[in-house]
């Protein structure tokens, strides 16, 4: 029965397969501390693997030697205070290596001093909002189209035919390259989190609240990620699409965005 | 089924009451603990019921069987049910069962509290899980219950209030019973530091219980104030702060982690130095570095908020805080393996299971020293990497606890040995699919994949269809493990014997199997077979 349901099962993934993705890690993302944050996490990973060979490794080979059927006698030994002493001292080190450059990282990220362009990001049940402070560009983001009709029960719609599947935006932020762009979030409802996984942020926006964070986007392009804290019914509909332009691109943009309509009322309308 | 009433009316004492009687108004340990157990067991499958709700759901991108609304309500219910309702009243049970007979104790304690502890847990489930059919629903909130969202929560707000309440009153009561007769009622000559390493876990999770089920008591009723009597404890509108409710429920929260994992520590240092026949290696360190993990976890709360915007001192004290935990679970997966090196190991079903546990609950630490590093947790936050972490630990560690325990004990209170080879069945089976189900779980929060989402973003499919296999699988292995432990129950296998495996230590295989209805009613004196330091 086993060997029948394991062939089932490996029937089932090759099918799966087909259309393949996969994806096991982390991306390395397009900022200096999207790269930082990977390498922080490859580092403390290997540090793990490292540690897991020695420790199973020494739990295997006893599981193999010692065991009764090979007519071992057991030993009688329950106490080693010099081995005690080595297996507490060793953790420690090894986790001072790692704190060092984790705590180093985290005192770049939380330095969000003089920014380029600051954008006010407001969570909605279930969009963002975001508005360019002392730009009078305000708007909401919401599901595309495509992905909100497919999206229901019984739409009939097959996800894998619609592009960007719950990761696609009506209105992308779009920011310039190599900006730095620090982002004021708070919320209108519940504790929503905005995160794009190629930038390496994530940050609640909380009701009343005003968080603070960065980012600096050295690669043009589109990048997605979704709201990151369960807010309601709509909770993975609410993604968040990040459009990294050149900086002339991003002055046409803005002006495209002023033109046909003041914020207060766009604001107003789409509503 | 615990019972040999022969034996008891051999000693001139009345045996169990008669029919429904014996089990509702239970004073005795045994059947006490019995009933925890079969409680948690349907528990079990209830919440294993929602795991296969989300995971069918899950399968495939695009909506199929459930909308969101549902979907969240799985979500939360899932949770609480196998938090509140399998785990903690497995261990619970454990500790009616074993402490008595671990110590020497005639019964525990408090005999009419520790019924009342355990038929409230019925009542507050029922009313949890009525909250289904309600107008608005089930919560979805989470079982986090983070404000505002849990204030939207539609007729079953209260009954979910009241439901923690009933819990954290069954587990504080249950917390009393356990600290009292393991300090009053020892054996004479078993002194503290002696005591099993299953009892001296249960002391100290049961001092976490009583500290912390009365911190989630008062989070929950500022919540139940705050939507009928016009408080704004975590309203920013009224000059309240959403984020406080987090502290506080973390303040309660990681302790309950430890709570959960603890007295599965307790029972595999029970049962590897059986089946190793070696005892078990440092003791008394095994006994300092619980109590290290337990204070360690009143200071590492807010490492479940590294996103909610924290003064950078304070997310560098949580990150130090809580690096500092590997320290002491290393010293204790280093003894355990000392403890096994050059013994002469056997590999039956509980064997098998607390090595399983060795090895995958390592895996569940080595995820947990990686959610520490608060950089590279602002990525893993809230995605379904620390899904797979939190159910490494949970399932792998404290389920497979509970699961070498009940194999490890199971000829003790039913006085027949289980179906070694369905046993060994059930072991494989489990932790493999274990494995299925919640290592790519890691991949697709690296990946992106944000947890508590009823449908994903195309790129996330294999992995998801391949955990829901798993999650299938496991499911349908559980029923194994009740057809072996029912089995068992109806008296269908060989008799067991008094000490059951070979040698192995503790009071508890002093008495027969079955453990007769009344145990210790002279104290016994400890001899040489049962000293474990």
């Amino acid at each position: 029965m086993i060997r029948r349901l394991s062939l089932c099962v490996t029937g089932m993934l090759a099918a799966a397969g087909a259309r393949a993705d996969w994806a096991i890690n982390m991306p390395r993302g397009v900022s200096e501390l999207s790269a930082e944050t990977y390498e922080l996490h490859m580092i403390v990973f290997y540090w793990c693997v490292g540690i897991a060979v020695v420790v199973f490794g020494a739990m295997l080979v006893t599981i193999v030697r010692h065991r009764k059927s090979r007519g071992v006698t057991p030993a009688k030994f329950s106490h080693s205070m010099p081995a005690e002493i080595t297996w507490t001292i060793i953790p420690i080190i090894i986790l001072l290596i790692m704190a060092v450059p984790a705590a180093e990282t985290l005192i770049r990220i939380e330095d969000s001093r003089e920014p380029d362009l600051t954008v006010v990001v407001t969570g909605y049940q279930w969009k963002w909002h975001y508005t360019y402070q002392g730009e009078d560009v305000a708007f909401y983001s919401s599901l595309a189209r495509a992905s909100s009709e497919a999206r229901h029960r019984g739409s009939g719609i097959d996800p894998a035919s619609v592009e960007n599947y719950l990761l696609d935006v009506d209105k992308p932020l779009v920011v310039p390259k190599g900006a730095k762009v620090r982002l004021l979030l708070t919320s209108n409802d519940v504790i929503h989190a905005w995160w794009v996984p190629e930038l390496s942020i994530k940050k609640d926006a909380i009701p009343g609240f005003m968080n603070e964070t960065w980012f600096q986007a050295d690669v043009a392009g589109v990048f997605r990620g979704q709201c990151a804290e369960l807010c309601g019914v709509d909770h993975a509909y609410m993604p968040v699409v990040v459009e990294v332009v050149e900086p002339d691109a991003f002055e046409a943009f803005l002006d495209s965005e002023r033109e046909p309509a003041p914020a207060a009322i766009t604001d107003g309308s789409a509503r | 089924m615990s019972t040999a009433v022969a034996d008891v009316e051999a000693h001139g004492h009345h045996g169990p009451e008669k029919g429904i009687r014996r089990w509702l108004f239970a004073t005795n340990h045994k059947d006490i603990g019995t009933m925890y157990l079969l409680f948690s067991l349907v528990m079990l499958f209830v919440g294993g019921a929602m795991a296969m709700v989300i995971r069918s759901e899950l399968m495939m991108p695009g909506l199929q069987f459930v909308d969101p609304g549902f979907f969240n309500q799985m979500t939360t219910m899932h949770a609480l049910v196998m938090i509140f309702g399998a785990i903690m009243p497995a261990f619970v049970g454990l500790a009616n069962w074993m402490i008595p007979l671990m110590v020497g104790a005639p019964d525990m304690a408090l005999p009419r509290m520790n019924n009342l502890s355990f038929w409230i847990l019925p009542a507050a489930f029922t009313i949890l899980l009525s909250t289904l059919f309600m107008p608005g629903g089930a919560p979805a909130g989470g079982w986090t219950m983070y404000p505002p969202l849990v204030l939207q929560t539609g007729d079953a707000f209260p009954y979910l209030i009241f439901s923690i309440h009933l819990m954290g009153l069954s587990s504080i009561m249950g917390a009393i019973n356990i600290i009292v007769t393991i300090i009053n009622m020892r054996a004479p000559d078993m002194d503290l530091i002696k005591m099993p390493m299953f009892v001296w876990s249960w002391l100290i999770t049961a001092y976490l219980l009583i500290a912390v089920m009365p911190v989630l008591a008062g989070a929950v009723t500022m919540l139940l104030t705050d939507q009928f009597f016009g408080t704004s404890f975590f309203l920013a509108a009224g000059g309240g702060d959403p984020v406080m409710f987090q502290h506080i429920f973390w303040f309660f929260g990681h302790p309950e982690v430890y709570i959960m994992i603890l007295p599965a520590f307790g029972v595999v240092s029970e049962v590897i130095p059986t089946f190793a026949r070696k005892p078990l290696f440092g003791h008394d360190s095994m006994v300092y570095a619980i109590s290290a993990i337990a204070f360690l976890s009143f200071i590492v709360w807010a490492h479940h908020m590294f996103t909610v915007g924290m003064p950078l001192t304070g997310q560098l004290f949580f990150m130090f805080s809580t690096m500092l935990i590997a320290v002491p679970t290393g010293v204790k997966i280093f003894n355990w393996t000392a403890t096994m090196w050059r013994g002469a190991m056997t590999f039956e079903t509980p064997m098998l299971f607390a090595l399983a546990f060795l090895f995958l609950f390592t895996i569940g630490g080595f995820s947990g020293v990686m959610v520490a590093i608060v950089p590279a947790d602002i990525q893993y936050h809230d995605s379904y990497f620390v899904v797979a972490h939190f159910h490494y630990v949970l399932v792998p560690g404290a389920l497979f606890g509970i699961l070498a325990a009940v194999y490890y004990w199971l000829p003790k209170w039913t006085g027949r040995m289980y179906n070694e080879k369905l046993g060994q069945i059930h072991f494989w089976l489990t932790a493999i699919f274990v494995n299925v189900t919640f290592f790519p779980m890691h991949f697709l929060g690296l990946a992106g994949m944000p947890r508590r989402i009823p449908d994903y973003a195309t790129q996330f499919t294999d992995w998801n269809f391949m955990a829901s296999i798993g999650a299938y699988g496991f499911g349908v292995s559980q029923l194994l493990f009740v057809y072996v432990v029912v089995s068992c129950m109806r008296g269908r296998g060989e008799p067991a014997t008094a000490e059951v495996w070979d040698h192995p230590k503790g009071l508890e295989w002093t008495v027969p199997s079955p453990a007769p209805f009344h145990t210790f009613e002279e104290p016994p004196r400890i001899g040489a077979a049962q000293t474990f330091s």
